[in-house]
C-alpha cells in the first residue's frame, strides 16, 4: 500500500489546523484594535460561562464538596501507630544507607564549603529528581544564608539546611485526608494515576487503615482493563474485611464506581474507596474516562478526595502527569509510593508547588502497614539523621 | 519548561550573529544549554557530564562556524553522539543452541513486566516460535491471574503451578518449568519475575536463585520511560544482583523524554533491545535509537506523530481531504476541516500535538495558549452552519453569519474571523503545495534552508496566475512515485526527512504576520 501520501495528507491536514487555530487563539488573547470596542465587554463575562456550558457537569458539582468541614473523626492514624511509621521511615531513609542523606551531611562535614562542596550539593538535589531549577534555588538560598551568617560551624549549617529542606517540602495545604461525609452518603475517594505506580496497592492499605480505625470502607474495582486487577483488589479486601464492588472485564469503570457508591449507600458504609485503572495522561480517551467516572459517582455523592499516586522513581514527567491529572479530575491530594527503593521522589516538591496540592500519604513497601502520613518536618528528620 | 535544545541553543548563540567564530564562553554557554536540557529529560547527572565532555572534543574539533547556524551543527553533533550511545549495535534476541531459551524477566515493581511477558510471548509466537509464560511472580496479589489472563489473550500458555499471593517458592517454580518446557516441546520459556527493589537485598539474592536455577539465555531489564534521576541506580543494583543482557523500555507511549534510557545505556552498557508503547499486546517494537534520541533532546517527534496519525486518521479519507485541499480551489470546505481536525483531536489534546511538529517551536508560545474551548467553539460554530454553507463558506453573508453566530453562541466576530482564517489558512497551504518542486510533504517541505529557498522562488510563477487554480492539480497525493522517494518511503529515509523537518518559510510568514498585526 502507498502510504506515503496519506501521511503527507495528515502532516498537511495538522499544519492547517494549526493554522487556524492557533490564529483564532491568537485572536483572543490580543485586544485587537478594530473589534475591542465591541468584543471585550461581552468576551469578559462570556467566556467563563461558556467554559462551563462546554464541560457541563465536570465543573459545577465538585463545588459543593470542599465546602463540607473536616470531620473530627478523619484518617490520621493507622493499625501501626504512625509514629512507628515513621520510625519505620527513618530507618528506611537513615544515612548510612542513603546515598541522598550522605550527600547532604557531606556538605556539613566539609572543613571548608567550597565550590566543589557545592558542586556535591547540586548534584545530590538533581539526583534527588528535585530538578534543575528549585536545585539551584536550594543551593544558593544556602549559600547566601551561611554567607550572610559567616559561620561555619557545623550545627548552625545543619539547623539552616533544615530549614530550608522544610520549606522546600512544606506546603500551605491541609495534609488530612477529607473523609467528612453527610447522612447517608459516604465519603468518596477516588484513586488514579499512570499505569504501575501502585494504585491498588495503595487502595489496600488505605482500607486497612480506615478499617482499624473503625470506619466501614467498601472498596470498588474500577480498573476494568488490566487482566486480574478486580482480583488483586478483591484479595486486599478480603484482607481487611471490605465488600469488594467489581464489574465485569473490560465493562464501563464508571458504571462498576456508580454502583459501588450506590451499594455503599445502600450498607450506609462511612468511606468508599474507588481503585480506577493506570491510564497514562497522554491518552485523551482513558482521560476522558475517568472525568465520566467522576462526573457520573459525583451524582450519588460528593467525592471528599481525589489522590494521584506517583511513584517516587517518577522523573521530571511527574509534573506534566500531575497536571494533566489535576486538570481532569481536580486532584486533592498525592500518595507518593515506593519511597522504601533508593528514589527519593523529589518531582513532587515540584508538583506541590505548581498545583498546591499536598502530598498526603507515603508509600513505604508491599507490606500491608507500609502506608504513612506525610509530614515535612518528620521527613527531613529522617533524612538529616546519622 | 517544554524549551527543546534547539531553541536553547538559538537563544544562546543569539548573541553570536556576525561572529567569526567561537569563543571559550561560546561554548560555555552551549554546554550549560545541553546540560539543561538533558536534566530535564531526566539523563543522571553523571552521564551529563560525561556526555557533555565528549560533545565540547568534538565540537572543538568539528571547527564550528556561528555564520554556519550553529545551533544546528551542534544540535546534530549532540543528536548522533547520543545515537551513539543509544543504538551502538542492534542486537536481536539471542536464542540457545539447544532449546528451550530462557527469557527472564527482572525490573521494579510496576515497570511492566508481567504485561511485557504477553507482549513477548505474542511476538514470538507470531514469528513461529511456541512460546511458555512461566509466572514466577508469587508476592503480588494476583500477579498468577494477570499472567493467566495476559497469556490467554495473547494465545500462549502459561505455567502457573502455585496460586501465588505468597504462596509458593519462585525458584522451584522456574526450576520446574523448564523441565516442564522440555517435555512439552516449548522451545522459548518466558520467567515473570516479582517486581523488586534495587536495595532489597533478600529478594535480589531471591532473583539470583532463579537465575542459576533456570540457565537464562537472555535476562532483560525492564524499566519505565519515566523514571528519573534513580535509573542509574537501580540499573547498576539489578546489573550486580541478577545481571542482565538487555533492556526493555516500557509505556513508551506517554509523553516522557527518557532520558533514563541514556543513563542505563552508558552506565551498564546494555543494549536497549525493545520498546514497549501501548497497552495492546501487539504495541512491542524494536528500539528506533534515532527516535529516541530526538525525544530526550526534545526535537519535535514527526515519526511518532506520522505513526499515531495512521493509527487514528481513517487513511483513505485524510488523504481524500489533503488531495481536495492541495487540489486548490474551494473543494475543501469547512465540514473536511471539521473532520479533519476531530480526527486530530483523537490523537491527543491540540496543544501537544502541534508541540510534536519540529518547527513549532517558534510558536510554542501561541501554542501553549490554545485552549481547547477554542476548538470546541470553532466546532460549534461549524456545526451551526448548514450543508452547503460548511462545503462553500463562500456563500456565508451577513444574515447566515447572524444565525450562526445566534446558534453557536458566538458573536458575529467569531464566526467572521474563523471564515476568515479558514481562508488564510487554505490559501496558504494551497500556494504551499503548487510552489514545492518535486513535492510532496515532507521531504520538500523538510528541505532545511536551502531547499527552501529554492521553494520560494520556485513558487513566484505559481501564484501569480491568480485564476482557477485547476492547472496546480497536479495533486501531489495522486503521484506519489514522481516524489523523490518513490513510493513507501524507508524507515531511514523517514528519519532523515524528520530531522530536516522545517517549518515552511510560507508558513511561518503567516505566524509573523499574524504576530504583527494583531488577529488581522
Amino acid at each position: 500500500m502507498e502510504i506515503f501520501p496519506y501521511i503527507l495528507g495528515a502532516v498537511v491536514l495538522i499544519l492547517l489546523i494549526a493554522g487556524v487555530t492557533i490564529l483564532v487563539g491568537r485572536r483572543r488573547s490580543l485586544p485587537s484594535g478594530e473589534a475591542a470596542p465591541q468584543l471585550t465587554p461581552t468576551r469578559e463575562g462570556e467566556v467563563p460561562a461558556e467554559g462551563e456550558i462546554a464541560e457541563t457537569g465536570a465543573v459545577a458539582p465538585t463545588v459543593p464538596a470542599p465546602v463540607e468541614p473536616v470531620a473530627p473523626g478523619a484518617v490520621e492514624a493507622a493499625p501501626e501507630p504512625p509514629a512507628s511509621r515513621m520510625a519505620r521511615l527513618r530507618r528506611r531513609l537513615s544515612a548510612s544507607n542513603n546515598p541522598f542523606a550522605r550527600g547532604l551531611l557531606s556538605v556539613l562535614s566539609a572543613d571548608r564549603l567550597d565550590a566543589e562542596v557545592w558542586d556535591d550539593l547540586e548534584a545530590t538535589l538533581i539526583g534527588s529528581d528535585l530538578g534543575v531549577v528549585p536545585a539551584d534555588e536550594l543551593v544558593s538560598a544556602l549559600r547566601r544564608e551561611l554567607a550572610i551568617d559567616g559561620s561555619s560551624d557545623r550545627e548552625h549549617a545543619r539547623a539552616v539546611l533544615r530549614r530550608e529542606l522544610v520549606k522546600l517540602v512544606s506546603i500551605d495545604a491541609d495534609r488530612q485526608l477529607d473523609l467528612s461525609h453527610g447522612d447517608g452518603t459516604p465519603a468518596v475517594v477516588l484513586v488514579v494515576g499512570v499505569n504501575g505506580t501502585g494504585k491498588t496497592t495503595t487502595v489496600g492499605k488505605l482500607a486497612r487503615v480506615l478499617v482499624a480505625e473503625g470506619n466501614s470502607v467498601l472498596l470498588a474495582a474500577a480498573d476494568t482493563f488490566r487482566a486480574a486487577a478486580a482480583d488483586q483488589l478483591q484479595t486486599w479486601g478480603s484482607r481487611v474485611g471490605a465488600e469488594v464492588v467489581r464489574g465485569a472485564e473490560g465493562g464501563d469503570p464508571a458504571s462498576v464506581a456508580f454502583d459501588a457508591v450506590s451499594r455503599g449507600i445502600e450498607s450506609g458504609v462511612d468511606v468508599v474507596l474507588v481503585d480506577t485503572a493506570g491510564r497514562l495522561h497522554t491518552k485523551t480517551g482513558l482521560m476522558d474516562e475517568l472525568g465520566k467516572i467522576k462526573r457520573v459517582v459525583e451524582r450519588k455523592a460528593p467525592i471528599t478526595e481525589v489522590l494521584l499516586v506517583l511513584d517516587a522513581t517518577t522523573g521530571q514527567n511527574g509534573l506534566t502527569q500531575a497536571r494533566v491529572f489535576a486538570d481532569v479530575v481536580d486532584v486533592t491530594g498525592i500518595v507518593l509510593t515506593k519511597l522504601d527503593g533508593s528514589a527519593k521522589g523529589g518531582i513532587v516538591v515540584a508538583v506541590q508547588r505548581e498545583l498546591g496540592v499536598p502530598v498526603k500519604l507515603i508509600g513505604l513497601g508491599e507490606g500491608p502497614d507500609d502506608l504513612a502520613p506525610f509530614e515535612a518536618e518528620g521527613f527531613v528528620d529522617a533524612l538529616l539523621q546519622e | 519548561m517544554f524549551d527543546t535544545l534547539s531553541d536553547r541553543l538559538s537563544a544562546a548563540f543569539r548573541t553570536l550573529r556576525g561572529k567569526g567564530r567561537l569563543t571559550e564562553a561560546d561554548i560555555e554557554a552551549t554546554t550549560r544549554e545541553i546540560r539543561l536540557a538533558l536534566l530535564e529529560a531526566d539523563v543522571n547527572l553523571g552521564v551529563v557530564k560525561e556526555f557533555i565532555a565528549a560533545v565540547r572534543e568534538r565540537a572543538a574539533g568539528a571547527q564550528i562556524h556561528a555564520a554556519l547556524n550553529a545551533p544546528q551543527q551542534i544540535v546534530k553533533i549532540v543528536n548522533d553522539e547520543l545515537v551513539e550511545i543509544l543504538g551502538g549495535q542492534d542486537r536481536p534476541l539471542r536464542f540457545a543452541k539447544r532449546p528451550p531459551t530462557v527469557i527472564m524477566l527482572a525490573g521494579l515493581q510496576g515497570s511492566g513486566k508481567t504485561t511485557l511477558a504477553g507482549k513477548l510471548g505474542k511476538w514470538l509466537k507470531d514469528q513461529g516460535h511456541s512460546p511458555l509464560l512461566v509466572a514466577a511472580d508469587l508476592q503480588r496479589p494476583n500477579a498468577v491471574n494477570q499472567l493467566q489472563v495476559v497469556g490467554e489473550r495473547a494465545g500462549v500458555h502459561v505455567f502457573a503451578p502455585e496460586p501465588g499471593n505468597g504462596v509458593g517458592d519462585p525458584v522451584q517454580v522456574a526450576r520446574a518449568s523448564v523441565e516442564h518446557a522440555v517435555t512439552k516441546l516449548y522451545d522459548v520459556v518466558i520467567v515473570d519475575t516479582a517486581g523488586r527493589l534495587g536495595v532489597d537485598a533478600e529478594l535480589m539474592r531471591q532473583a539470583a536463585d532463579i537465575r542459576d536455577a533456570v540457565e537464562p539465555t537472555e535476562i532483560l531489564f525492564v524499566v519505565d520511560a519515566m523514571i528519573g534521576q534513580d535509573a542509574v541506580n537501580t540499573a547498576n543494583a539489578f546489573a550486580e544482583g541478577v545481571g542482565f543482557d538487555g533492556v526493555v523500555l516500557s509505556k513508551l507511549d506517554g509523553d516522557a523524554r527518557g532520558g533514563a534510557a541514556l543513563s542505563i545505556a552508558r552506565v551498564t552498557g546494555k543494549p536497549i533491545m525493545f520498546a514497549s508503547n501501548g497497552e495492546g499486546l501487539g504495541d512491542f517494537d524494536a528500539f528506533h535509537p534515532d527516535r529516541m534520541a530526538s525525544r530526550i533532546l526534545g526535537m519535535g517527534d514527526v515519526l511518532t506523530l506520522i505513526e499515531q496519525a495512521q493509527k487514528t486518521f481513517d487513511a483513505e479519507e485524510s488523504a481524500k481531504a489533503a488531495e481536495k485541499l492541495l487540489g486548490g480551489g474551494n473543494e475543501f470546505g469547512l465540514d473536511d476541516f471539521l473532520a479533519q481536525m476531530q480526527a486530530v483531536r483523537r490523537m491527543g489534546p491540540m496543544s501537544k500535538i502541534l508541540g510534536m511538529m519540529p518547527g513549532m517551536g517558534q510558536l510554542k508560545d501561541q501554542i501553549g495558549a490554545i485552549d481547547e474551548r477554542e476548538i470546541d467553539r470553532i466546532e460549534a460554530i461549524i456545526y451551526s452552519m448548514t450543508p452547503a454553507e460548511r462545503s462553500d463558506p463562500r456563500i456565508l453573508n451577513g444574515s447566515r453569519r447572524l444565525r450562526i453566530a445566534n446558534g453557536s453562541g458566538t458573536q458575529v466576530q467569531d464566526v467572521n474571523s474563523l471564515v476568515k482564517r479558514f481562508f488564510d489558512a487554505r490559501k496558504m497551504m494551497q500556494s504551499l503545495a503548487g510552489g514545492m518542486p518535486g513535492m510532496p510533504g515532507i521531504p520538500g517541505m523538510g528541505g532545511g534552508k536551502k531547499r527552501a529557498a529554492k521553494a520560494r522562488k520556485g513558487k513566484k510563477p505559481v501564484r501569480h496566475p491568480a485564476g482557477p487554480p485547476t492547472s496546480q492539480v497536479a495533486a501531489p497525493a495522486q503521484q506519489p512515485t514522481a516524489s523523490p522517494f518513490g513510493g513507501v518511503p524507508t524507515e531511514a529515509q523517514l528519519a532523515k526527512a524528520a530531522g530536516e523537518f522545517q517549518l515552511p518559510p510560507e508558513l511561518q510568514q503567516l505566524f509573523t504576520q499574524q504576530n504583527k498585526g494583531p488577529g488581522r
